[in-house]
Formats: C-alpha cells, sequence, structure tokens
C-alpha cells in the first residue's frame, strides 16, 4: 500500500487557557501524498500559521495524531525526542521572505544543511551546486546573498528546503513578495521539485494567481480543513 | 562545517574592525594603567639597586631616607666602617627640588654623593664622574639636560659632567648627583637676609656674646651656616657577610636605625607605593567592568541584529551548540583584535608618559587571558538571548 508522505487526524491546537484560550485547529485532517503539491488556502487568522507550525515540528499541537512517511511523530504527546534533527533531516521550510543567511554565499546557504547534518564539506557543496543548476540559479552559485534578485532569492531559499532531500517541504507563502509571473515560476519549479524528488509540498498562500495551479487545495477556516478538488492548471 | 563565526566576522568586518579598534583602546588603557603601576614599582626597586648599598643606616625609629625624613650626622659614617664587616660606608642626602632646564621647570631629586663611595651612579651612559669637590653634577638623561649644560641650584650654577640612565626616585623624578657639601649646603643654605638676621640675633644674645670667651660667637655664627647633617649611610658589606648581622650589630652599637636591601624594597613597594598602587588597581578594576560592559553590550547587539537568522538555523535543525559557539567565537575574536590594538597602542604610547610605564609580557599573557574570559563571560548574555530564540518566529503568522 502506498505511504502517505503526511497524515494528520483531528489535529488540535489551543493557545492559552481558561477564558483567554483561543482554539487555533479544531480538528484539522489531511493527508498528502509523496510527489504532490498541495495549497492550504485561507483568511488570516484561520489558523494557516499554526497548522504549518505544528507540521514543522516547532510548536506542539493540543491533541491529535500526526504522521510523517508513515511514522507517528505526535499522538497526544511528541513521539519523537529529537524534533531539531526531525526538522534537519526530514522536513524542508520555504518563507514568505527567503531569509538566506546574509554572511554566508549562495553555495554556502544550501550546503550549510547536509553539513549540519554530518554531510562532508565537498560532498554538501556539489549537491548545493546540483540543486542551483536544476533551478537555474548555478550562475550565481559564488555570489553573495545581497546581490541576488528578490526571484533568484527565492529559488535559492528553494534548494536550501531540498538540500537535505526531506520528504516534505512546508511553504509559507513563498510567492507574497513575487510579481505574478515570478510566483508563477516559483510554483513550477515547486511542481518540478516535487515530481523528481517525489516531495510531498505544502503551499500556504493567499496569491489569487498561483491557487488555480495547484490539484489539490485545502481550505482553512476557523481552525478547520476543507478539501476541494483544484483546476491543476500548468504553471 | 562552515565557521559561522568568521563568516558574519568577514562580511561585517568594517562594523567589527572599528568594534575592536574601540574595545582595543579600551584595553591600551587598562594594560597602561597596569604598566604604570609596574614602572612604580620598577622605579623604586631601580632606585634601591642603583644605590649600590647592601644596608641604609637612618635616624632612629624613622623608615627614612626616601619614606621619612631622616637626618644623622656626616661623621657617623667614619664609626660605621670601623664596625665588623662593613666595607665601605657613604653619607648621602636626598632633597626633591625643581630646577630650570631650557626655560622649563624639571622636579628632580638632588642626591649629594660622596665621590668614590656607595650613593654614586653604578654606571654613566656619557660623560665623566664628578672629579671637583664643588658644582659639577651628573644628571638622568630625563631631566633633558645635557654634557657640559649648567643650571642653577639656589645661588650656584653646576656643570653637568656626565649622564646616567633609570636613575629617578620611587616618584619618577630624575636624580641628579652633585658633591654632598653642595647637597648639604642646598638643604640648610639660608637667604642672605635670614643670615644677616640671625648673625645679629646672635651678636644681641649676652649669653653667645660673653666678653670673658673670645672666640664663642664667632663659633656660634660658623655653626650656623653649616651643616654636618646627612639623611642616610649607604653601606656596602664585604663578600661572606650577611647583611642582616651587620644590620643588627650597628643598630646595637651605634642607636641607629638600619634596613636591609630587602627591607628598603618592602618599605618603598609596600609602604610608599602602596595607596597610589591601589588607586591604579581600583582604576584596573573598573576598566575591566567597563570593558566587559562593553563587549557584552557589543555582542548582545549583534547577536540581536541577527535574530531572524538564529531563528531560520535553529528551524533548519542548527542545534544549541552551533549557535553558541558562533557567539562565543565572535566574543573571542572582538576579544583577541581588542587585545592586538590595545597592546599595541600601549606599546606605541607607553614612552610617551611622564613616568615610566613598564609593559612586561606576564602582564600581557594575563590580559590576554583576561580580556578572552571576559569575552567569554560577556557572550553569555547574547547567547542565552540566541537561545531563547523560538525558531517558530521565522514562520509568520
Amino acid at each position: 500500500m502506498r505511504e502517505s508522505a503526511i497524515h494528520i487526524e483531528d489535529l488540535k491546537k489551543r493557545y492559552g487557557e481558561g477564558d483567554a484560550a483561543v482554539d487555533a485547529l479544531k480538528g484539522v485532517d489531511m493527508t498528502i501524498w509523496p510527489g504532490e503539491v498541495v495549497g492550504l488556502v485561507g483568511p488570516s487568522g484561520s489558523g494557516k500559521s499554526t497548522l504549518l507550525k505544528c507540521l514543522g515540528a516547532v510548536i506542539e499541537p493540543t491533541s491529535g495524531k500526526m504522521t510523517l512517511g508513515g511514522e507517528t511523530i505526535f499522538d497526544g504527546a511528541w513521539k519523537i525526542d529529537d524534533l531539531r534533527t526531525l526538522r534537519r533531516d526530514r522536513i524542508g521550510f520555504v518563507f514568505q521572505a527567503p531569509y538566506l543567511i546574509p554572511f554566508l554565499d549562495v553555495t554556502d546557504n544550501i550546503a550549510l544543511l547536509p553539513m549540519l547534518a554530518g554531510v562532508p564539506n565537498t560532498k554538501a557543496r556539489v549537491r548545493a551546486r546540483e540543486l542551483l543548476d536544476a533551478l537555474d540559479v548555478g550562475h550565481r552559485a559564488t555570489a553573495q546573498v545581497s546581490e541576488l534578485s528578490g526571484g533568484e532569492q527565492q529559488r535559492v531559499s528553494i534548494a536550501r528546503a531540498l538540500a537535505n532531500q526531506p520528504p516534505i517541504i512546508l511553504a509559507d507563502e513563498p510567492t507574497a513578495p513575487l510579481d505574478s509571473e515570478r510566483a508563477l515560476t516559483v510554483v513550477r519549479i515547486l511542481n518540478q521539485m516535487a515530481q523528481q524528488y517525489q516531495t510531498a509540498i505544502i503551499v500556504v498562500t493567499h496569491d489569487e494567481k498561483i491557487i488555480p495551479t495547484f490539484k489539490r487545495i485545502y481550505h482553512i477556516r476557523d481552525g478547520r480543513t476543507y478539501e476541494e478538488a483544484g483546476e491543476g492548471r500548468e504553471a | 562545517m562552515i565557521n559561522l563565526a568568521s563568516r558574519d566576522i568577514l562580511h561585517g568586518w568594517g562594523k567589527f574592525a572599528f568594534t575592536g579598534v574601540g574595545l582595543g583602546l579600551l584595553i591600551g588603557v587598562t594594560l597602561t594603567m597596569a604598566g604604570v603601576y609596574r614602572g612604580m614599582v620598577d622605579d623604586a626597586k631601580a632606585m634601591i639597586d642603583n644605590a649600590g648599598a647592601d644596608i641604609w643606616v637612618v635616624q632612629q625609629d624613622t623608615l627614612g631616607p626616601y619614606a621619612e625624613p631622616s637626618s644623622i650626622h656626616d661623621d657617623v659614617a667614619r664609626d660605621i666602617l670601623g664596625q665588623d664587616g662593613v666595607m665601605e660606608a657613604g653619607n648621602v642626602a636626598y632633597l626633591t627640588m625643581q630646577i630650570q632646564q631650557g626655560g622649563k621647570d624639571v622636579r628632580i631629586m638632588l642626591v649629594g654623593i660622596e665621590q668614590g663611595k656607595p650613593g654614586e651612579p653604578a654606571f654613566l651612559v656619557a660623560g665623566r664622574p664628578i672629579t671637583h669637590s664643588h658644582y659639577e653634577a651628573l644628571a638622568d638623561v630625563k631631566t633633558g639636560l645635557t654634557i657640559g649644560e649648567r643650571f642653577q641650584i639656589r645661588r650656584h650654577q653646576y656643570k653637568v659632567v656626565g649622564l646616567t640612565r633609570r636613575m629617578v626616585s620611587s616618584s619618577g623624578d630624575p636624580m641628579v648627583f652633585v658633591p654632598l657639601k653642595d647637597a648639604q649646603e642646598v638643604q640648610f643654605l639660608k637667604d642672605n637676609d635670614a643670615l644677616l638676621n640671625d648673625r645679629a640675633r646672635t651678636t644681641a644674645n649676652p649669653a653667645f656674646n660673653r666678653p670673658g670667651v673670645p672666640g664663642l660667637l664667632d663659633s656660634i655664627l660658623e655653626n650656623q651656616v653649616s651643616s654636618h647633617m646627612v639623611n642616610a649611610v649607604l653601606v656596602r658589606i664585604k663578600p661572606g657577610y650577611d647583611a642582616e648581622a651587620v644590620a643588627k650589630q650597628i643598630r646595637r652599637w651605634n642607636h641607629l636605625q638600619t634596613y636591609t636591601k630587602d627591607q628598603m624594597e618592602e618599605i618603598l613597594v609596600a609602604k610608599l607605593i602602596a595607596t597610589s598602587s591601589k588607586q591604579i588597581f581600583m582604576f584596573l578594576v573598573i576598566l575591566a567592568i567597563v570593558s566587559a560592559a562593553i563587549v557584552a553590550f557589543i555582542i548582545y547587539t549583534m547577536t540581536l541584529n541577527k535574530i531572524r537568522e538564529i531563528a531560520v538555523l535553529k528551524l533548519v535543525g542548527a542545534g544549541n551548540h552551533t549557535i553558541s559557539s558562533m557567539i562565543l567565537q565572535q566574543a573571542l575574536g572582538l576579544g583577541l583584535i581588542g587585545f592586538v590594538v590595545g597592546k599595541t597602542a600601549a606599546t606605541i604610547w607607553a614612552p610617551l608618559f611622564p613616568k615610566y610605564v613598564l609593559l612586561i609580557p606576564g602582564d600581557a599573557i594575563l590580559g590576554f587571558i583576561l580580556v578572552m574570559l571576559m569575552c567569554s563571560l560577556a557572550s553569555i548574555f547574547a547567547i542565552r538571548a540566541a537561545l531563547q530564540v523560538d525558531p517558530a518566529t521565522a514562520i509568520g503568522g
């Protein structure tokens, strides 16, 4: 049987206690398959970022179940002690702003992740160059971050997310700062990478331009998700 | 693994270098303060060494001649020479005063010496020793005097015939050596008006001007303008004799106070300059605290400027060790730059100080260790702040 990349059941997250308690997630269900790019759409305050933080093992859900690649990582409590290693090895992050490390050049921004995982420097840099080439920014490999355009920086941040070949990438509004053409390019790249590396990608977005490009969309409203088949147009 | 600290430093090297230079100047001041203290101690030791004596004989119940006034008769030296184990004994007179050199006032310690006896400078860097009985002088190069130059003390002109080096008082004033008789005159000579006044008073006193005692008045008048007092007798002992034993003998038979070289050093270092050294130590402590506070503030600010990057690093799996190590290395890097700049600055500006500033390698090594320790401690606040950064802040919402 095919193993899901992400599977969550009745995931809840409550902030605060008593009268001041806020239920950010009220029972989220979601399944994402390897190689799939799924949109997560919702208004501000709907719980998108909270869901992303739970999926990214950054904050602990209050209850529910969460499995990554078939392995249960949360079932009322974390099942894995070392969440830092989990994030490093199994989850890639793409942010609204690229948040590249300004004092590292393009190659080392990507190579840093494998290096943190213990991959030798040379091997990590070779991997970084391959990813940069795949994302058409190989010619900027030795450039400083400040020398890159916004689109180039976002490609580099995607390359960084892929650096440890994680089965999951969480992208938090990755096209927000980009114009339409560049936004669509980023989505096309994400789709390509998902296919090429069989990575499951969740893209949180408000961006009306890219929403039609997803084959599946999860709408989140008041802490609950609703699945919808998307148009899945080619970006 | 990439060295994140060095990459960050290279990326913002200008800011880092300027900060390091600023810190370095502060460290330079701290090292110089330590050098000032060492200089004071060295001046005191140099004075004792240069005296060339094994025992200082001074007035009873005093710490003289450097720490307290001491006055003894100059014929005591002859009595001391008769003691077993004494090889040489020389009278010396010390007087701190001001002379004019090249239109400037120079504070000196005037030393009256007997030629060929203890108290004479051990070596000359130029010129010759004093050979005349009067009005010749040996001057330390720090006075600015040159060979053949003349300068005035009271009503007499003195000619510089030789130059010495590192001959200074415990307070750093350069020494000028003159014949003992001249120094005694300088110490006790009154001005003409006072002499005339004293002479008139004595002559008018029937007790001193008795008709039946011819010569009494002349003797008294002569006694009023002459001095046979000195501040100390410096004693050199014969080989094989114990200084403390000889000193004890002198104390017993001559009713004078004696100090061996070690005891005199103790008086100068532990008593005479003790307050100054405590003052300097307080400055050192304050400067060290200020330096530590500045380093802590700089490192803390630098870390706060990188909060977003630190959050991203934590989110993508960088461990606390990686982040702490980055901050600690930067703090140590800052300390290293600061120390190099500080040491260089102190070495450059130390000779410009009016008093002797002695920078010794031991202090530099200790300073380096303290700077590194201080930087390590100062980085604790920044590391604490960095470790408290929530990786979730890298994700919006």
